[in-house]
């Protein structure tokens, strides 16, 4: 570490007198600090107290986010700061870009971007930036926020799911990027449009085949065939079953175990409700017993589940 | 390939329960001379007071930590809004008016503060869509929806929001996985799952949540170690022992995890020699994850620890006194109705 000229020394700080850490009457606490962090946050507190609005105080809140880029109240100060300063905004998004790069896991630093895009009313470099940071870490949850909310903001919904199918090549378990898709769809086109629905299904089973075992591309199948019912859209089963021999999975089973609930639970008459049931369940045993046996609870609850509904619909029939 | 992503937990981790060690590491937490985490934390310092006391508490160790200055130092931090900070000298925010709330009805001292001026705090910060900013500065997230019902409920003040709207809002936040995140459209997150059915129990809207669905995304965060992550694809970390495990019993499908392979990666988690949890076997503990390492295992019924609330993450014996008891139904083992735990004043 360079050597640091303290603030305390500082001519053109002369006139404040430090206010030291108070951490109650009786501090059970006696922190050793290192030096520089005292200096500066006592300088910081002092400025608080007498409500300082000036280009120094500016320029110690940089300081202090430096030690501490946590700290909520030294950014609410900057912010009051840029307006009583009429500062220049332009100046603050390459500020606010540096601080992101270096710490991009934290809520402060992405809240103070947004409020600079917002006052500036500029969302053009957010796009770009956000995929830089997310290049480092395809799935900061903040970065995925900040993403979401220019585009809903600035309503710029172009190109992203090629954004999103670049990302999903490169790591086609990004749960992120299967989030984002389905953002995007249902903002613009929407499931209900049946081609689009179709273009999905055929892209996920595709993922699907590269990679079985992942359980956001099976998640986003489930997710999206939910409202039309898993056991009515033509041809999945069968496309589903085939992939049993290759592209195995526990995640495959429990697909089609949900699949066969949903032609139960609906009575479809596409489907013997008795051997229907007899496969369900004995994919629920296999599931309990063999391929899935930390949730063996769970399944077995469905199992139970599944009786149930039959016995119901048999009592509906009756 | 199928490479999962998890820890190892080598045969020489921890396998009991080292409870002592745990109460000295937070009694003496903060008190060390030189300790420049204590200081980088001080910015969340009511939270951080929050988790040792709970977790002081839920071990009967409370007595050990120093009741009126801390009691002190809260009242020096309500600011004339009402809102409450992190720590003297900072501003207010919803997460730190919650903590301190939570550790006044721990010590039941709740009118050492101006309760009207946080009860106007908190409703302030109610938007428009029904969702709540965090402070001032508008950020919105379902967390704040959570501090600020959690808050209320525990004031007996729930009726001064727009419950309707604030409802509104975070079942807006329910994805095609069932799960929640911060705001619409994000992504299924535990810690947004927990926040979110925290306020659905709270404001008696649990029937509105897919059980099944929610609960099988829940238990398919448990991992071949037994710990459990907080989405699809990322590494176990105890504070999910917390977030994931309280939302399944929220929801009333907590017998979904597998509870021993869970037990043994928590208790992996502790430090033999310093005492404390860390987020995974082997790294360094803080106050955070061993509050929810203990809270996790009393959820799991271990009966050196005291029952703990899943909701406030706080002891049901605490809870009680203040009245505020679950309108609990066991959990449904069948798929005909959902399970419910609703909450109301008594």
């Amino acid at each position: 570490m360079c050597l640091f000229f303290y603030f305390r020394d500082r001519k053109e700080w002369a006139d404040l007198e430090p206010v030291p850490q108070d951490d109650g009457p009786n501090p059970v606490v006696k922190i050793a600090y290192s030096e520089k962090f005292t200096d500066v946050f006592d300088m910081f507190r002092a400025l608080l107290k007498n409500d300082e609005k000036s280009e120094r105080a500016f320029a110690l809140t940089a300081e202090a986010i430096e030690l501490n880029a946590a700290n909520y109240t030294v950014w609410h100060y900057r912010r009051v700061l840029l307006q009583a300063l009429d500062k220049d905004l332009r100046e603050e998004m390459k500020y606010i870009t540096a601080i992101i790069e270096d710490q991009p896991k934290n809520y402060q630093v992405w809240h103070h971007r947004r409020m600079v895009v917002e006052w500036l009313n500029d969302p053009s470099e957010e796009l770009q930036f956000v995929a830089e940071i997310l290049s480092q870490d395809a799935k900061n949850y903040h970065a995925w926020q900040h993403r979401q909310w220019v585009m809903q903001e600035y309503k710029l919904w172009d190109g992203e799911l090629e954004y999103v199918e670049e990302l999903l090549e490169e790591d086609v378990r990004n749960n992120s990027a299967w989030n984002q898709r389905h953002f995007v769809i249902s903002h613009t086109r929407g499931y209900s449009d049946s081609a689009i629905l179709e273009r999905e299904v055929q892209y996920t089973l595709k993922q699907i085949k590269k990679a079985p075992h992942n359980e956001s591309a099976w998640n986003y199948l489930n997710g999206i065939l939910q409202d039309g019912g898993l056991s009515s859209y033509p041809g999945l089963l069968e496309q589903v079953t085939e992939l049993q021999d290759t592209c195995s999975s526990p995640y495959l089973t429990a697909f089609l175990v949900d699949l066969y609930e949903d032609a139960l639970e609906t009575n479809s008459s596409s489907y013997d409700q008795q051997e229907t049931l007899n496969k369900a369940l004995e994919l629920c045993k296999l599931l309990a017993e063999e391929k899935d046996t930390i949730r063996r609870e769970y399944w077995n609850y469905v199992s139970r589940s599944l009786q149930n509904t039959e016995y119901i619909t048999d009592m509906l029939q009756v | 390939g199928t490479q999962v992503k998890d820890v190892v937990i080598k045969p020489e981790a921890p396998n009991t329960l080292l409870l002592d060690k745990h109460a000295d590491y937070i009694a003496a937490y903060g008190s060390k001379k030189d300790d420049y985490e204590y200081t980088l934390s001080e910015y969340l310092r009511m939270s951080g007071i929050y988790w040792g006391l709970t977790v002081m508490d839920l071990m009967g160790q409370l007595s050990r930590m120093n009741r009126e200055e801390i009691i002190e130092f809260i009242k020096s931090c309500q600011h004339d809004c009402g809102g409450i900070s992190a720590s003297t000298g900072h501003d207010p925010h919803l997460l730190y008016t919650l903590s301190a709330v939570q550790i006044l009805s721990l010590y039941d001292s709740i009118n050492v503060i101006d309760v009207d001026k946080v009860v106007d705090y908190v409703k302030g910060l109610q938007q428009e869509d029904g969702s709540f900013a965090g402070d001032k500065w508008g950020e919105i997230d379902t967390r704040f929806s959570f501090c600020a019902v959690a808050t209320l409920a525990l004031l007996g003040k729930l009726d001064v929001i727009n419950m309707d709207k604030a409802v509104g809002f975070v079942l807006s936040c329910m994805n095609f996985d069932g799960g929640f995140g911060c705001r619409p459209g994000s992504e299924s997150h535990a810690g947004q799952i927990y926040c979110c059915t925290g306020f659905l129990s709270i404001t008696g809207q649990l029937h509105q949540v897919n059980a099944d669905l929610l609960g099988w995304w829940l238990c398919e965060r448990q991992l071949p170690s037994g710990g459990l992550n907080g989405r699809p694809e990322k590494l176990p970390d105890v504070c999910y022992s917390w977030w994931v495990l309280a939302s399944l019993k929220i929801i009333g499908r907590i017998h979904w995890i597998d509870k021993a392979k869970l037990r043994s990666f928590i208790l992996a988690c502790q430090d033999e020699e310093t005492g404390g949890f860390a987020d995974r076997p082997g790294d360094m503990v803080d106050p955070f994850h061993t509050l929810f390492g203990v809270a996790g295992l009393s959820l799991l019924g271990d009966e050196q620890i005291k029952p703990v609330n899943p909701v406030f993450c706080m002891p049901e014996d605490v809870l009680q006194r203040i009245g505020l008891q679950p309108d609990f139904q066991p959990s449904n083992r069948g798929k005909l109705s959902s399970s419910t735990n609703d909450w109301h004043t008594v």
